[in-house]
Order: C-alpha cells, then sequence, then structure tokens
C-alpha cells in the first residue's frame, strides 16, 4: 500500500475566493521539521505551540525566496486533525502558493487526499460520532471526483512518457526477477550492474529533463506573461475586464484562488496568460493623459506575448506606428478595435509595420472577435510554440512533481547503490520502488504486471 | 450430515483423535508432525504407505525462494529441511554472486531415501499415529468439522481435521489420446472426498500440472552433455544440521546438462494435433513458470534449443529425471523426442511423462490460518489450496498442522505476516488474491525479501516455534546465543577503528580506493564491496570468542547491507500499523454507506480481517479503505 496514515500531509486548504491569503495546512509526524526546513526566520522546531511566526519560505536547493509568509505551529494533540499542524499562510496568490506547496511536497510531504485531514481528524478521535457517516459520504465524493480530475489533467503526453519510461523499468525488473528465479536458464541474459547503471541513468535524465519542464517550464506555471498595449483609449482595460470575465468561471474552480490572482492571471482557450502591469492598465481608464508610450515600454520588457491595441475609428498615429516597430520582434497578435464604429484606416496600410502577426479585428464593447482573439492565442501558444521547445512536456501538476522528484530520488539510489558496489538484486529495491511511484502518477497499479512479463518474455522451466 | 449411501463397507467408530490430517505427502507430514509435536493425539492416513513424502515430480528440494521456505519451516520446528539433510544426494548454492537476499539452496533428494526417512520419522513421533486408508467423507455437524469416514468403514472423531488430497483430488492423468483416473504416478485417486467437499457447498477448481519422462540412466551418454556437479563448501537447510555432516562432493551424484534442438522442436510441431493441451483434451489450468515442452516450443517459437537436466532419482536406482521435458504427449512421440536429444539418442525411456488434472479448493474460502470459512475445524494445505511445489505444500502443512492443533488445545490461531516469512507472503496471496494456476512462490512475490533472506530465518521465527512448542528450549538458547554474539560483534565493529597509513589503509589503496584521510570504524570499512569479515579481522583482531562461520555470515551481511535493510524496516513498520486494525469477522459490508459496488463485493468475498489485507485486494480502491476504516473507528467506539 503507497499511503498510511503514518505519512505527513498537506494541501491547499483555503477554499475559494475566501479573502487574498492562501493557507496551506500541513499535518502528521513530520509537519514541523518538513515546514522548519523550507522557512528562514525563527526555528519551528523550537517555537511554542499556537504561535504565529513571521519569515519566508525558501527553495532550500536554490536559496530562491518564493513568499513571505506567516506560518502557525500547533502541536499535537490540540490540533484540528489532533497531530502536528503547521498552516503556512501565502499572500503571493495562486502562484507563489503552488509553489510553496510543491516545495512541501519535495521536502517529506505527501499531497492529501480529498477529505483526509477531517478523516484524520475523526480516526484520532477530534470528531464525535454523528459526523462519520458525514466524512464517509464526504470522502466517497471528493475522491472519485478528484480521480477524475486527475486522470483529466494528465497531459496525454506526458501520461504516454511516463508509461513508456515504466515499460522500460519493467524490463529491467522482469530481467533482474528471472536471473534470481532462474539462476541455471542461460536462456536469458544476465542483468549487470553495467547495463542496469545505463537504463538508470537514461530514466533519470528523461525524468530531470521533465522536472527542468516543471521547474523552466515558466509557461504553464507561471502564465504566459502578456502585456496589453495601445495608446490611450483604445480599449486595454475593456479587454482586461473581458478576458477577466470570459476567464472567471474557470479561475473560480482553481483551489486556493485568490482575488489577487483574477487580477493577473487568467486561463484563454487553455493558455493561462500571466497579465503584466494590469495596474497600470487600471491607471490608464483614470489618468487617460498621463500614460502613453512610456508605460508600454517598461511592460514590454517581461512580456512573452504582446498584444497590441490599434484603434481603427481613428487615424493610425505616430505613436501607433512606434508601438508597431518597438513589438516587431515579439511574438504579438494585433488587435483591430472598435470595428462597431464607421473605420477610418486601411489595415493594408500597416500591412508592413504589422509583418506575420495575426491581425484580429474585434468591438469589446459589443463583444465581437473575443472567441478570435482567443484562438489566435492558443494558435499561436500551442502551434508555434512561444517559450516551449518542440517535444517537450511540461509538467504542471503538484502531485505529479512530487513523484517525479521521489521517482529520480529512487533512482539517484539506485545509481549510488551500484557505485557502492551493491549487488543488482539490492539496487533493484530502488528501481522497483522508481516503478511503483511513477504507476501512481498514471494510476497504474497492478501489481501481477511483473510477474505477467516474466512468464511472457522469458522461457523458463522447472 | 453426510450421504454414505455409496461406501460399500459397514460403518464403524474407530477412535477419536485431536487432530487428523488427511493425506501423508510433503503438506500432511509436516502438518501430522507438527500437531503431534505439540501434543495433540493425531492420525495421519494416507491412500498408500508407500508413498508418504513421495516425490512424483522433480527429485529436489529448494531453489530461490523455495530454499528460504524451507529455512523457515525448520525455524518453526518443521521436519523438511532435516529431512532433506539426511537425504541429499547434491547440495548447491544457487544466485552467489548475487545479494544475500536471493542466496537459495537446492539439494537433490534421493526421492526414496527422502520418503522413507519421512516415514520412519512419523512412525517414531509418539503421538502421531499413521494409517493407510482413503477418506471419502467428513463428518460435518452445524458447520463443524468432527473427523472422517474411510472407504473401509471406519468413523474417526476428532477435535479438528487438516485436507492435504494434493493431485490425488479427482485425479485424472492424461497421456496424449490416453485419459485415466489417477493420482500422482499412477496411484489411486480420491473421488469422493471432492463429492463431499461439492456437498458442504465449496468452490472446486481445475488445475493442471505435468511431470517429464524418466530414463534409465544406464544408457545416457554422459560423454554428450555437462556435468553440474554440487558444491564443495558446506551448507545445510537444517539449523541443527552440523557442517561436519556435509557429504563431501566425490560422495555426491552430479547432474547433467543437455538441450533441445530443432529436430525435436520440428517433430513437436509436426505432432501438436496430438499434444492434449492443444487439442483440447487437457481442460485444467496449467502453471505458466512450469510449460511443458510443447508449450516452450509453440511460444517460445524463436528458440532453437531449450535447457534439460537430467536428474538422478536416488542411489539405489538407474532412473533419471529429464527436467525440462515435461510433456503430456502419446508415449510413442515422447519416446522419438528423446532420441533426438544429444546424449539421449539410445536412451531407454522407463516411465512416460505425463500431466495430471485436480482438484483444487479455491483459496479465497480460507482463513489465514488455513481454516475454511465454510466449516469450522476444516484446515486445507499443499496442493489442495491450489499451490505447486513440495515447498509450498510442506510450508503451508506446518502452519495448518499448527493452526490445527492449537484450535484442538482452545488456543488463539497462528498467522505469518508478509514481513514474517516467504510462507506468510505465500498464503496471503492465496487467500487475498486467490490464483488462476498452480502458485508457486517466487522471490519477486515477497516485497521485503531482503528482510526474509533464508540465513536469517532461525533469527526470524524460532521463538515463534518455541512459543507454539515446536522448538525445544536447548535449540532456542542455541539461536538466542548466536544472535547475542552476532549484536555483540557488530557493536564491537562500529566502536573499532582503522587508522590512515595502517595495514588497512594499505589494503584499501591497493583495491584503488583513495587512501584515508581520518580514522575509519571496522563497520564502515566492511560496508565497501571488497572487504569480508575474514579480511576485516585481521585488521581488527578477532573479537574475545571467535564467531562460526553462520555468525561471522550474519555480521557481515547485517552490516554491509545495513542501509537497505532500514529501508524495508521503515516499510515493515508502516505495514504493521495497518496489520494491526483488526476487521471483526461480524462485519456487514452491506451496511457500510459509501461503499462502491465493485468494493463492496471483494470485501464481501475475501472477507479480510485487517485493513492491510484489505488494502491488498485488488478491485478495493483507496476510498473504499479509507471509509472502511472509518467505519471501524465508529464501530470500536460503540
Amino acid at each position: 500500500m503507497a499511503q498510511t496514515e503514518a505519512d505527513t500531509i498537506a494541501a491547499i486548504s483555503t477554499p475559494v475566493g475566501e479573502g487574498g491569503i492562501a493557507i496551506i495546512r500541513v499535518s502528521g509526524d513530520q509537519a514541523i521539521p518538513v515546514v522548519n526546513q523550507l522557512v528562514r526566520g525563527k526555528d519551528l522546531t523550537t517555537v511554542a505551540s499556537h504561535t504565529i511566526n513571521y519569515g519566508h519560505l525558501m527553495d532550500p536547493e536554490s536559496k530562491a525566496e518564493v513568499d513571505e509568509v506567516m506560518v502557525s505551529v500547533m502541536k499535537a494533540p490540540r490540533t484540528y486533525t489532533k497531530e502536528d499542524v503547521v498552516e503556512i499562510n501565502c499572500h503571493g496568490g495562486l502562484l507563489a502558493t503552488n509553489r510553496a506547496l510543491q516545495l512541501v511536497l519535495t521536502h517529506g510531504a505527501r499531497l492529501a487526499e480529498p477529505g483526509e485531514f477531517t478523516k484524520r481528524a475523526f480516526l484520532n478521535g477530534r470528531l464525535d460520532l454523528s459526523q462519520a457517516e458525514a466524512v464517509m459520504d464526504l470522502i466517497r465524493a471528493k475522491t472519485d471526483r478528484s480521480m477524475q480530475v486527475a486522470l483529466n489533467q494528465l497531459d496525454g503526453d506526458l501520461s504516454r512518457l511516463i508509461k513508456d519510461l515504466r515499460k522500460q523499468i519493467l524490463d529491467v525488473l522482469a530481467q533482474v526477477e528471472v536471473n534470481i528465479d532462474y539462476p541455471e536458464y542461460d536462456a536469458v541474459e544476465e542483468m549487470t550492474s553495467q547495463l542496469l547503471k545505463e537504463k538508470a541513468t537514461m530514466i533519470r535524465d528523461h525524468l530531470t529533463a521533465l522536472l527542468a519542464s516543471a521547474k523552466q517550464g515558466k509557461v504553464l506555471r507561471d502564465g504566459l506573461a502578456t502585456a496589453i498595449i495601445g495608446r490611450p483609449n483604445v480599449g486595454k482595460s475593456s479587454l482586461l475586464n473581458t478576458l477577466l470575465h470570459e476567464d472567471k468561471a474557470i479561475v473560480t474552480n482553481v483551489a486556493g484562488t485568490t482575488r489577487d490572482v483574477i487580477e493577473e492571471y487568467v486561463n484563454v482557450k487553455g493558455v493561462p496568460l500571466h497579465l503584466i502591469d494590469t495596474a497600470g492598465i487600471r491607471d490608464t481608464a483614470d489618468q487617460v493623459e498621463k500614460i502613453g508610450v512610456e508605460r508600454s515600454k517598461q511592460a514590454l520588457k517581461a512580456a512573452d506575448l504582446v498584444l497590441l491595441l490599434l484603434d481603427i475609428s481613428r487615424e493610425i498615429t505616430d505613436e501607433d506606428r512606434e508601438l508597431l516597430e518597438l513589438t516587431a520582434k515579439q511574438p504579438r497578435i494585433v488587435l483591430l478595435n472598435k470595428t462597431d464604429l464607421p473605420h477610418r484606416f486601411d489595415p493594408a496600410q500597416i500591412k508592413d509595420l504589422v509583418g506575420a502577426s495575426p491581425v484580429i479585428e474585434t468591438s469589446i464593447t459589443s463583444q465581437t472577435g473575443i472567441d478570435q482573439l482567443g484562438a489566435a492565442i492558443a494558435k499561436l501558444f500551442f502551434e508555434q510554440g512561444v517559450d516551449r521547445n518542440q517535444g517537450t512536456v511540461l509538467v504542471t501538476n503538484a502531485r505529479h512533481i512530487s513523484l517525479l522528484h521521489q521517482a529520480k530520488d529512487a533512482l539517484d539510489d539506485v545509481l549510488a547503490g551500484l557505485e557502492a558496489g551493491m549487488p543488482v538484486d539490492l539496487v533493484q529495491i530502488d528501481m522497483t520502488r522508481c516503478w511503483d511511484l511513477l504507476g501512481e502518477i498514471t494510476g497504474d497499479h497492478y501489481q501481477d504486471e511483473l510477474l505477467d512479463q516474466l512468464f511472457s518474455q522469458f522461457c523458463l522451466g522447472k | 450430515m453426510a450421504n454414505l449411501e455409496e461406501t460399500s463397507a459397514k460403518q464403524y467408530e474407530a477412535g477419536s483423535y485431536d487432530v487428523i490430517v488427511v493425506g501423508a505427502g510433503h503438506a500432511g507430514s509436516e502438518a501430522a508432525l507438527a500437531a503431534a509435536r505439540m501434543g495433540n493425539q493425531t492420525l495421519l492416513v494416507t491412500i498408500n504407505l508407500d508413498m508418504v513424502a513421495f516425490m512424483p515430480c522433480n527429485p529436489s528440494v529448494g531453489g530461490p525462494a523455495k530454499g528460504i521456505v524451507v529455512r523457515e519451516i525448520d525455524a518453526l520446528g518443521g521436519q523438511m529441511g532435516k529431512n532433506i539433510d539426511k537425504t541429499y544426494v547434491q547440495m548447491r548454492m544457487l544466485n552467489t554472486g548475487k545479494g544475500p537476499a536471493v542466496r537459495a539452496l537446492r539439494a537433490q533428494a534421493d526421492k526414496h531415501a527422502y520418503h522413507r526417512q519421512m516415514k520412519l520419522t512419523i512412525e517414531e513421533e509418539p503421538n502421531l499415529t499413521l494409517r493407510q486408508a482413503t477418506v471419502d467423507d467428513l463428518i460435518v455437524e452445524d458447520g463443524v468439522c468432527k473427523g472422517v469416514v474411510t472407504n473401509t468403514g471406519a468413523r474417526y472423531r476428532a477435535k479438528a481435521v487438516v485436507l492435504t488430497v494434493g493431485t490425488a483430488a479427482r485425479g485424472k492423468i492424461i497421456i496424449g489420446e490416453l485419459t485415466y483416473q489417477s493420482g500422482p504416478n499412477n496411484s489411486k485417486p480420491a473421488i469422493k472426498l471432492s463429492e463431499a467437499l461439492e456437498r458442504l457447498g465449496f468452490e472446486l477448481e481445475r488445475f493442471k500440472t505435468g511431470t517429464p519422462p524418466r530414463v534409465n540412466g544406464k544408457t545416457i551418454d554422459y560423454d554428450q552433455t555437462e556435468e553440474q556437479p554440487g558444491d564443495e563448501v558446506p551448507h545445510h537447510f537444517s539449523f541443527d544440521t552440523p557442517d561436519s555432516a556435509y557429504l563431501p562432493l566425490k560422495d555426491q551424484l552430479s547432474c547433467w546438462l543437455t538441450y533441445t534442438n530443432p529436430q525435436v522442436h520440428d517433430l513437436i510441431r509436426a505432432n501438436l494435433n496430438r499434444a492434449p493441451m492443444f487439442s483440447g483434451i487437457i481442460e485444467g489450468v496449467g502453471p505458466r513458470y512450469c510449460p511443458s515442452i510443447e508449450d516452450k516450443v509453440v511460444r517460445f517459437a524463436d528458440k532453437d534449443r531449450h535447457q534439460l537436466f537430467l536428474e538422478p532419482e536416488g542411489r539405489d536406482t538407474a532412473e533419471y529425471y529429464v527436467d525440462g521435458l515435461s510433456t503430456s504427449f502419446p508415449e510413442e512421440i515422447q519416446r522419438q523426442i528423446l532420441q533426438k536429444i544429444k546424449g539421449l539418442e539410445h536412451v531407454e525411456m522407463m516411465r512416460p511423462g505425463y500431466a495430471i488434472e485436480y482438484d483444487v479448493v479455491a483459496p479465497h474460502q480460507l482463513h489465514p490460518t488455513l481454516e475454511t470459512k465454510l466449516v469450522k475445524n476444516l484446515y486445507t494445505a499443499g496442493q489442495t489450496n491450489g499451490t505447486s511445489g513440495y515447498e509450498e505444500a510442506a510450508g503451508q502443512g506446518l502452519i495448518a498442522g499448527i493452526n490445527a492443533g492449537l484450535r484442538a488445545q482452545g488456543k488463539e490461531p497462528f498467522v505469518l505476516k508478509r514481513s514474517d516469512a516467504y510462507i506468510g507472503v505465500m498464503i496471503d496471496d492465496l487467500v487475498t488474491k486467490g490464483t488462476k494456476e498452480p502458485y508457486r512462490l517466487l522471490t519477486s512475490r515477497a516485497e521485503y525479501r531482503l528482510i526474509l533472506r533464508h540465513d536469517n530465518a532461525d533469527l526470524r521465527l524460532m521463538e515463534m516455534g518455541h512459543a507454539i512448542g515446536l522448538v525445544s528450549d536447548k535449540r532456542l538458547a542455541k539461536m538466542e546465543a548466536k544472535k547475542a554474539a552476532v549484536a555483540d560483534e557488530i557493536k564491537r565493529l562500529k566502536a573499532t577503528r582503522v587508522k590512515p597509513g595502517s595495514a588497512a589503509d594499505d589494503f584499501i589503496q591497493a583495491h584503488g580506493d583513495h587512501p584515508l584521510k581520518d580514522s575509519l570504524t571496522g563497520a564502515a570499512l566492511l560496508k565497501r564491496p571488497y572487504v569480508t569479515y575474514d579480511q576485516l579481522v585481521t585488521f581488527v583482531g578477532a573479537p574475545a570468542a571467535e564467531l562460526d562461520r553462520q555468525a561471522k555470515e550474519q555480521v557481515e551481511i547485517q552490516l554491509k547491507y545495513e542501509g537497505y535493510i532500514k529501508k524495508e524496516e521503515v516499510k515493515v513498520n508502516r505495514l504493521k500499523r495497518m496489520e494491526a486494525k483488526r476487521i471483526p469477522a461480524t462485519i456487514d459490508y452491506s451496511k457500510i454507506a459509501g461503499l462502491a459496488t465493485e468494493g463492496r463485493q471483494k470485501l464481501e468475498k475475501i472477507r479480510p480481517e485487517t485493513l492491510a489485507q484489505a488494502g491488498r485486494i485488488s478491485g478495493v480502491n483507496p476510498a473504499d479503505l479509507a471509509i472502511l476504516s472509518v467505519y471501524l473507528q465508529q464501530g470500536m467506539k460503540n
């Protein structure tokens, strides 16, 4: 059994849309040490129970600061689960919260199953009897749903890649096993340390690349940094509101989403956009005259994608030309807005300046062209690969990342064991662990797989 | 009450016992000896006294996983290890180039001596009566087994009954087009007992196994084969057999290796229409790990040869067992096949190979004690439970005999966990997952195999054997002395240091390692792959009382693989927490809200005894398990 009640568990425990702070709750024997290694500030192992402590959440490997946090330390038994509980109060929005959760999950905790905090509270005698039925309903409902959600989330490419890696590991395992159980059969090549080392290294490289995609594939994790630019009154604020509005249903479905996040993080046709300088756009709406090209230039520096708005109901201006020139080398989409009003220039006029960039005619006030914009963003992202190398599988799910880390650790142990001259059948223990962990990602738990492989692949006697 | 209309003999009350064991194969022999040694008046009945602990298949004991089971049986106070130590003709340690967890001892047995020795041991056992009889029926009253009825009309009463019927259970031998009712090696089958089990409501399955032809060793051309001798270095199965009893290599018998070839394969392919496996005569499910030669040739068509081991069946016989050539072809084809094999061109076949079909009690109908769920005080073991192999049978027989004995004495049952022993793995697999083919133990079935080693079976299990009453105080004391010596030596090696510039440092550098910068403990030095215990003591000195070979081996293994062993212990401890959560026998799964339909059905069918066992049932998902644990908690409070 992969998971037990002895594990330390963690999850984002704040409900959707309730304030600007997200809380990561960690519960179990190791809750305090797990969090302590991630927080720079007070030594949480020595602070008094039921205290709130200020600190900075750090990635211990890269030393990078993730968020400024308040950490509540509550020692057993006077806690919700009657176990040691630590709550990390993040205020950096969804992105920082997700990153914080990932850190906790890669440093000793596992992701809680739905309803698991409540279940523990019950099992440890915290809740009274009348609540038992409710707890069971909760587990059933949430587990079934979360299984479905997890399956849906699983990227087809990721699933294929993991299944392929598992197949390769299985071949190795079967061969080691067959050497053990049928030592006298010469029909089977002996799985040597050298062979195992090559396989383990190869698979580890795959996992490392996957994890790098999780770390560097900032697009899916952080969103595509998107700048909305244009001269004053061209419709930037309306576009922003429209994007936010379009996305509302999706955003509120994401656990831990806060109002802060809604302001900057939207999901358009499956492409997460991190909208840069939303404040600037709001200011623009308020103080039209003060803001112009200068502000846009700032936003452009950090942008992966530019949405450049032109007002087709007015003559093209020098300012427009300047922005077009400025963004010529960036992935961009040009919007000809206000098509509901009489047109004042012919798009052909700016053809040279637009180049190959997609041009979408929109009327944000009458909500036309929005779908085309979404499609253009998706096309640019998925087909032309904005900040996305071809063939790279991106991993974004915290549970998957956590399992991949553990699987890679297992392979590191395999290689360390081989290095130390351990026999293949001992090193196999870690190889099997890697296989099990990857199986948890794809949901494959068929225990007889190995034996089936053994008997189908090798001709055995006795 | 049983229906006995078909019994021709007039029935009579023949006496009463604490425990009755039906069948004296490898399971029955262990079961009867265990029950008797625990102080129970025990009756062992079997169809033919000349087949007590008979080896109808290959004349060998042990091998990977199985050899560990033999050591476990021995540690618990069983007989198999002692019996083979007295009757082997060759001893070999397998997997010596691999880690300690998978090393395995295998012996070639003198099958006749093995039988005689076991029969004698049984005859000499004070509380044990051995009798030839065929059991036709069980005496069952109100769902409780009260005894057995034989074909001669004897009604024996008992507090507990163990069935180890083996392939005799409605056995049917198949040789090509020929089929007939028979037990193993043309013995009398047990037909009526299967019918009795069916009447009681047991779900029986039909399995198949097979055996190769035997040939006359005087007609083998050994020059055409490769010799496979035994080991020079002494090893035995039993904790009690001293190294001094080891047979010198010159007194051991060799096995001989030869191969099939494309001509043999062509012959097989040309005659597949006469192979019962393919013509549809055989209905039973055969084992994948022990395929017949016709099966191998069909399934692995790209292989142009398969290994065959020629194994002597004993010292007082010329018969050789052709390991790897299991078949149910007609006799005519078997003879043609043999004569196309290198070294066997002029061989005389003495007995044809055959396939045998037999009845199996689907093992999900058993508790982990091997008591049936349907009939109280009735236990089953061995091939009857769907396993294959003498060692698997003996391991179950021992557990069934122990539990029958404990029941007769009104004591708590005895169950080995997966983390205790391979026997525990096997029984848990059988009762939790069932089996679709004859079940064989493999090292890959054990998730804690680094802990379940053959070298530590005594340390793992002897205390349990002692508590049951199968291990004497003296024997236990000897094991505890060894355990203490090992622990002391490990402690000493962790405290003793070797210094830079010492002889140890020279040794390290001679093996291409970096010179020592700081001193190093003896224990740390032993972890390096090129350092043995004997080498180490030349640097750090020997302990006050020098260790014997087994204790040295223990120190070396426990220190060298410490990191891996600790990792497995963490896993084991997690498992133990789950095993501690017991599910009451009275649980009503239909009353638990929220269980998924599949999970509910599987739980109802298997009726697991602990939460851990529930988690191993396929079809019971994590949500079901969580709900079950919440329900159990609720029940405990009520």
